[in-house]
């Protein structure tokens, strides 16, 4: 048996990637909705399925058969193609996340530079919806994601550029390999302040609760998505829910350790996810205990206090390392 | 400035009349007087507070507008009516003394059809810009219909 | 409504960008506490001009108090202010007592208090909770605040159930007194709610005051001036954030609040934190005015009134009152005119929301469309007494 071209191996991996992402991405929303319900001293779905366990595929489904409308006055092209655009790149973000060592479907050699450049082109997507919905509230929150994508992916990229000083090393295997022995949570004061930067600002470039003025669904209705419905509006939903899925992935990987864990080595995949779950509660949780800032306010936080702090933490990681020598490699 | 004070002072004004007991005062206005009292009310008996602005339609007699202003520093209230005299509907508009009176007095034109002279923004409030006839005339009978179902 | 004249006040502001946007906020709006509808004229983000169009929910309650007797009216008075009922059923029993001299018996004038001061903490539940809910998102941690307080209101609401068999809109009042008593064990079961309900409200507070980002929504938003206050005659809690000590319980009490102790709170600051402030402050003074009408309610019939046999049972001479009660939301007034007949000749509701309301268009311009929401919550309108 000859073995098969490299191109078919990395178009099943590739599929199964997505599926698996697919499937993880609607069961997550049952995590928050049953997280929330807790905090909200509620019981969450539970109707559907033993403890509301089949009501992602309900929610589905009903989105599926939902009528599609279109605004006579939208941008038609633009409009349909708007939430396919938002989507590819939320989906595209797990192509670099090594699961475990040796289990991913492309590790590249730049792999945080890869996902910190793909999770921001969501934003084009975004604007597209929000500009050719012709409706005020879209166009509104279209300008504020832009604003906002802006101001946050500086500090997330410098916060994420605090793990791969330690490392020196820009791919991804590597980081999670070097915390083998100390998680870089853990690495004293810059490591703290580094995962605390990191969860401010992926909350933030996720346009979750305090930051999501984009959504803002008590002055914007919905802001950029005011005018979809149906499967498109899943299709935005799926999005969203994926690239905050692996923005946790992410921070877990960068600062938890990935895939170590007491346990057999297969065990590994199991610890991530479970990590990265935990940093999506995290996540889950800020957004169901505060109220919505507004956008100037935003912008201030993070120009006038989270650019400089990451960028003095990125420095002070620097000559950490030079002066102690990096731990991992 | 107290009550007493008050019903002493209103007495100076000319042509009014002040009734009520206690501290809820009750003054009769002439209507040509009306926006001026409401200032005297304002500057001079210190009813900084403006409550309410109305109408009473009295059939015949033709309409009456009164407001209720207060002194919360006293307190007493002042109570202050006109009659615009029979078929007449315009009379002075207090929303350049009481900013509160502006809604108030649209609200008066929307169910009295009262035009307030020197409003600066006279438009129905509650009801439709199509909607014919003002409502709380006495001659506007309750089971009138909204014109499409007439 | 009448929205279609061009009459919006515009603030100057520097402004270069090539057009304003003018946005439609409402009637259908996550925010718009029912149905309220708010022109907005914007210069980026920042409002210039707010045109307030309202009369969505309007019934024309003046023309129908025209033509209900006096013992039919009371019970559709609850529907001007659906969510504190008992206090505009008692601003028209008062009017109508007051002009036909009726006497209205102690114990009937405690209980008036006692339901008038719960449905005070009920209200200030919901308003805390969708003003949180419009800062926070039906999909954040305002959802979560709303969520809490709905859930004590559902207990103060089961105390009205036992009352008086409904749970929103009530019937309670009647022209010369009460019409129920309260029942066997009422009196415990309201004591341990209350008793919650104060502990609880000091969780909110931890919530929320611990909350930079609550704060910096609140802080120096929507400042009313003690001067525009008075002249546009906002009330109640409003009023006192403002700097005017003017709480009608006090000033001009009726229906024996001089026999109770509580504290009336008062701000200066007139923004929405200081609106906060003084509600958060009437929850705790409520609560105190409930245990006292609990420890003393004296004994005694409930009406001074047999009950209503038929509809011309309640004569009221000639003549002419005006009767305001401190609502939730600030002074409900009722304006009668009487000609001797079973009928008013002429009632006008002076609804608190609808003056609180008109303080909008004076403050909202210079702020951003985030702060709209905030603001209009911290006023707290409800549409059915705003549009009557």
């Amino acid at each position: 048996m000859t073995p098969l071209p490299d191109a078919v191996v990395g178009a099943i991996a590739g599929v199964a990637l997505l599926l698996t992402v697919v499937g993880l991405v609607t069961y997550v929303t049952l995590l928050e909705r049953k997280f929330a319900a807790r905090m909200q001293s509620r019981v969450g779905p539970y109707r559907v399925g033993w403890h509301g366990i089949l009501q992602p595929i309900a929610d589905a489904v009903k989105l599926m058969m939902k009528e599609d409308i279109v605004p006579r006055e939208a941008d038609r092209r633009i409009f349909n193609l708007a939430p396919v655009v938002f989507l590819v790149p939320c989906l595209l973000i797990f192509a670099t996340i090594p699961f475990a060592p040796g289990l991913g479907v492309a590790d590249l050699n730049i792999g945080i530079l890869f996902f910190l450049a793909v999770s921001s082109m969501e934003i084009v997507g975004l604007f597209m919806a929000g500009w050719s919905s012709n409706n005020k509230y879209a166009l509104i929150s279209a300008m504020r994601a832009v604003n906002q994508i802006i101001s946050y992916d500086l500090p997330f990229l410098l916060a994420a550029l605090i793990p791969v000083l330690l490392t020196g090393s820009l791919r991804l295997s590597d980081i999670a390999s070097a915390q083998s022995g100390l998680w870089f949570i853990a690495y004293p004061v810059l490591g703290q302040l580094g995962f605390l930067a990191f969860v401010i600002a992926s909350v933030a470039a996720e346009n979750r609760v305090p930051f999501d003025i984009l959504e803002a669904e008590s002055e914007l209705v919905a802001g950029f998505r005011v005018e979809y419905s149906g499967m498109k509006f899943a299709l935005i939903q799926l999005g969203e829910y994926a690239h905050v899925l692996g923005t946790s992935f992410l921070g877990a990987l960068l600062f938890l350790g990935a895939w170590a864990g007491p346990g057999p080595e297969w065990l590994g995949p199991v610890w991530f996810l479970a990590k990265a779950l935990f940093m999506f509660l995290v996540i889950t949780w800020i957004r169901w205990s505060f109220v919505r800032i507004r956008v100037d306010q935003i912008l201030q936080i993070s120009w006038k206090l989270l650019l400089p702090l990451t960028m003095l933490l990125v420095m002070a990681t620097a000559i950490a390392v030079v002066w102690r020598g990096a731990p991992g490699v | 400035m107290n009550a007493t004070e008050a019903r002493t002072r209103i007495v100076e004004f000319p042509g009014t009349v002040a009734g009520g007991d206690g501290d809820a005062i009750v003054v009769d206005v002439p209507a040509a007087q009306w926006a001026a009292f409401a200032e005297f009310a304002k500057d001079i008996l210190g009813c900084t507070y403006f409550s309410f602005l109305s109408a009473v339609d009295w059939k015949d007699e033709g309409l009456e507008v009164v407001a209720w202003v207060d002194n919360l520093d006293a307190p007493f209230s002042v109570l202050m009516k006109t009659r615009l005299g029979v078929g007449v509907t315009s009379c002075a508009s207090l929303a350049t003394v009481y900013r509160g009176a502006g809604w108030m007095e649209r609200e008066a034109f929307d169910m009295f059809g009262i035009h307030f002279e020197g409003h600066p923004d006279l438009r129905r409030i509650l009801l439709d810009d199509d909607w014919v006839g003002h409502p709380l005339l006495k001659s506007y009978a309750v089971d009138t219909p909204y014109p499409p179902y007439r | 409504m009448a929205a279609d004249s061009t009459s919006t006040v515009v603030k100057e502001l520097d402004y270069t960008g090539a057009e304003r946007l003018s946005m439609n906020m409402g009637p259908q709006h996550p925010s718009a506490h029912g149905v309220f509808r708010a022109i907005l004229t914007l210069e980026g983000e920042t409002v210039v001009g707010v045109d307030a169009v309202i009369g969505y929910l309007h019934r024309c309650h003046e023309k129908l108090a025209e033509n209900l007797a006096y013992v039919q009216y009371p019970s559709i008075a609850s529907k001007t202010d659906y969510v504190a009922a008992m206090a505009s059923e008692l601003a028209y029993v008062m009017a109508a007592e007051r002009l036909a001299n009726f006497e209205v018996p102690k114990r009937a004038q405690y209980l008036r208090v006692l339901v008038g001061e719960l449905q005070r903490v009920a209200s200030h539940c919901l308003w805390l909770g969708t003003w949180c809910m419009d800062m926070g998102g039906a999909l954040g941690g305002g959802a979560t605040i709303f969520l809490y307080c709905i859930r004590e209101r559902e207990l103060v609401l089961d105390l009205f159930e036992s009352l008086t068999g409904a749970r929103l809109l009530y019937g309670f009042h009647q022209v010369g007194g009460v019409r129920y008593d309260v029942p066997e064990g009422w009196a415990s079961e309201c004591r341990t709610t209350v008793d919650l309900i104060e502990q609880r409200i000091l969780e909110y507070e931890e919530m929320l005051e611990g909350n930079a980002f609550f704060m910096m929504r609140t802080q120096g938003v929507g400042v009313i001036s003690r001067e525009l206050a008075l002249d546009v005659g906002i009330s109640g809690p409003l009023l006192r954030a403002s700097g005017v000590d003017c709480d009608l319980r006090r000033l001009a009490p009726y229906s024996s609040y001089e026999d109770f102790e509580f504290r009336v709170p008062v701000e200066t600051a007139g923004d929405c934190y200081a609106r906060y402030k003084v509600r958060m402050v009437e929850f705790r003074e409520s609560i105190r005015i409930v245990r006292q009408i609990l420890d003393g309610l004296p004994e005694g019939p409930i009406s001074s009134r047999p009950g209503v046999k038929s509809l011309a049972q309640v004569r009221v001479p000639k003549g002419e009152t005006y009767a305001r009660v401190e609502g939730p939301r600030g002074e409900v007034g009722c304006y009668l005119q009487a000609d001797g007949g079973p009928k008013p000749y002429r009632m006008k509701w002076r609804g608190a929301s609808f003056s609180n309301l008109a303080i909008l268009p004076h403050i909202i311009p210079g702020h951003g469309v985030a702060d709209v929401v905030a603001i209009m919550g911290s006023v707290d309108p409800v549409f059915g007494e705003v549009d009557r």
